[in-house]
């Protein structure tokens, strides 16, 4: 397969648009967990439970479409192959536990993919929307939109003093998760990111690596997202995790500014540098790729280098993720084996920057 | 100070256990506190997730009540009739097993939302249209009831009266509700 074909068959038609701010938020996604009230949460619910509960949704999907989301596929986790969950994962679509620990496990994915559904979870259902850039509002109305859909032909468990009532009491309220994806290399290089993260806990969000809990901040990607989902509305929810994002843009800008004001020229080595390993290395390590496409991409943003497109960062931080890699080659790779195609996928991707240039 | 344990390494650990009333301290040092199997709550490894957080900080609860309450009540198992879930399991996984269980275990979770939501303990979000008609005209209703308790104190009489008009309409709507529903 060519990789400009499987380029177009992996990346998400929103990975390519660009939103509003996305020069530091690369994306925002609202998630929101729902149950129905007549079968036991995914911990504890019958085979013949789960069963009924894909084909509720099923049903819903079949008598009334959502017209927001297109054409909309069913994917049964126990159809796939552990490959293509692993690629659905590391494209954000699916959870880890929806990939590997759920029993009938599913997901309901638009034709655009800026919305999953995701069936048996830990909740019943979670309602997820994608959107490029700072779109928290967009996203949360859509999301809103397809809950009242879904709504219309299932019993939700919710109680008037509490809420929505989700499997985990993390999520009981309004079982919303409101999150963005930002590239803070100037926090980081700055060394402003210690002092901003235990500030930010303290306002009830949360700061994580690109792949949630527990993963680190490859490339210089952070994710900022609420903690607290009882007692708030959404509307607020959403409001205040806005305003510390702003906080998080301009203070990210001012370190850029101050970086390209005091230490230009070392900036402008390090984007070169690092534009140099990416497209002459043989052999390279994910940890390596990701920081050096992170200096790439500010470089373009910082109009260092002015000839290679914006999304490069988002687009190959997800393709030179292992199951990506496999993918691609079209079988299982060794460690050692995916870092020489990481390195090639790379070279190969830059070079096509260079074609669309000349031609 | 020095270890308790292996009288050696400094402690640099140090626990308050309070069991049934009664306190325990004691101090150790990284290693041995390892090997006692105290660190549960402070390993950073790469198994430690928000889960087992979740599940220390639910622990920390029984204790509390267990001296204050008659020791007699303990005997008796609490447990959701739905989906038979104990509340020492909830304990132990975090997880609820079904929409009953909120009901069931009401009184030992409120303080346990609060912890967890910096001390809101009730919904003021989203409400579901479908099965939530009722609560809409409810909430409807209390914010009347109060503005037309604020009306009669300033005596502004005339407005008063259309909000009575409105309860009584609002009133009307939520018994036939009520009935169509049953």
């Amino acid at each position: 397969m060519s990789l400009e074909r499987f380029m177009n068959q992996a990346i998400s038609s929103w990975m390519s648009a660009e939103g509003p701010d996305s020069d530091i938020v690369l994306s925002s996604r609202i998630r929101l967990a729902r149950n129905i009230k007549q079968y036991k949460f995914p911990t504890l619910f019958s085979n013949e439970e789960a069963e009924a509960v894909i084909e509720k949704i099923k049903a819903r999907v079949e008598h009334s479409s959502f017209s927001k989301m297109g054409q909309m596929e069913l994917l049964l986790m126990d159809n796939l192959q552990p490959l293509q969950k692993r690629v659905l994962m590391e494209k954000h679509l699916i959870s880890p536990h929806l990939a590997e620990n759920s029993t009938y496990g599913a997901c309901l994915l638009s034709e655009n993919e800026e919305v999953s559904i995701m069936i048996n979870e830990e909740d019943h259902i979670r309602i997820q929307c994608l959107f490029p850039g700072f779109q928290l509002s967009e996203a949360l109305s859509m999301a809103n939109e397809i809950d009242d859909w879904l709504e219309e032909d299932a019993d939700f468990a919710f109680d008037e003093n509490i809420g929505f009532l989700t499997s985990c009491p993390t999520n009981v309220g309004t079982g919303l998760r409101a999150s963005v994806m930002m590239h803070l290399p100037g926090l980081i290089l700055t060394q402003q990111m210690n002092r901003i993260i235990p500030a930010i806990n303290q306002l009830g969000l949360v700061v994580r690596g690109i792949y949630g809990e527990g993963s680190e901040a490859l490339g210089n990607i952070f994710q900022v997202s609420n903690q607290i989902t009882l007692g708030k509305s959404e509307e607020d929810i959403v409001e205040d995790l806005k305003s510390v994002v702003s906080q998080l843009i301009s203070q990210e800008r001012s370190a850029r500014e101050a970086l390209a004001k005091t230490s230009n020229i070392q900036l402008e080595d390090r984007v070169f540098r690092s534009y140099g390993i990416l497209s002459n290395s043989r052999i390279i390590e994910s940890k390596e790729a990701a920081q050096c496409l992170s200096d790439v991409r500010l470089g373009i943003d910082m109009q260092y280098i002015k000839n290679i497109s914006k999304n490069i960062l988002n687009e190959l931080m997800i393709l030179t993720q292992p199951g990506f890699l496999q993918q691609y080659a079209g079988g299982p790779l060794r460690p050692h084996e995916r870092d020489i195609r990481r390195a090639s996928l790379i070279r190969e991707r830059l070079k096509m920057e260079d074609q669309e240039l000349g031609g | 100070m020095i270890c308790q344990e292996c009288n050696q390494r400094p402690a640099t650990l140090h626990f308050t256990k309070v069991v049934n009333g009664e306190k325990a301290e004691s101090h150790l040092c990284e290693k041995c506190a390892q090997e006692k199997g105290e660190m549960f709550m402070l390993g950073s490894g790469p198994g430690f997730s928000i889960n087992n957080l979740l599940a220390g900080l639910l622990n920390i609860q029984p204790a509390f009540q267990e001296s204050a309450q008659d020791p007699f009540q303990q005997e008796k198992v609490l447990q959701c009739e739905q989906c038979s879930l104990t509340f020492q399991q909830f304990i132990k996984v975090g997880r609820f097993g079904c929409a009953s269980c909120y009901e069931t275990f009401k009184e030992q979770l409120n303080p346990i939302l609060r912890r967890l939501h910096s001390g809101n303990s009730s919904h003021s979000g989203k409400i579901p249209a479908r099965i939530g008609g009722t609560i809409h005209l409810r909430r409807n209703m209390d914010e009347l009831k109060n503005n037309l308790k604020d009306m009669i104190a300033k005596e502004e009489f005339e407005r008063a009266a259309e909000l009575r008009d409105e309860i009584r309409k609002l009133e009307k709507q939520l018994n036939a509700d009520q009935k169509g529903g049953e």
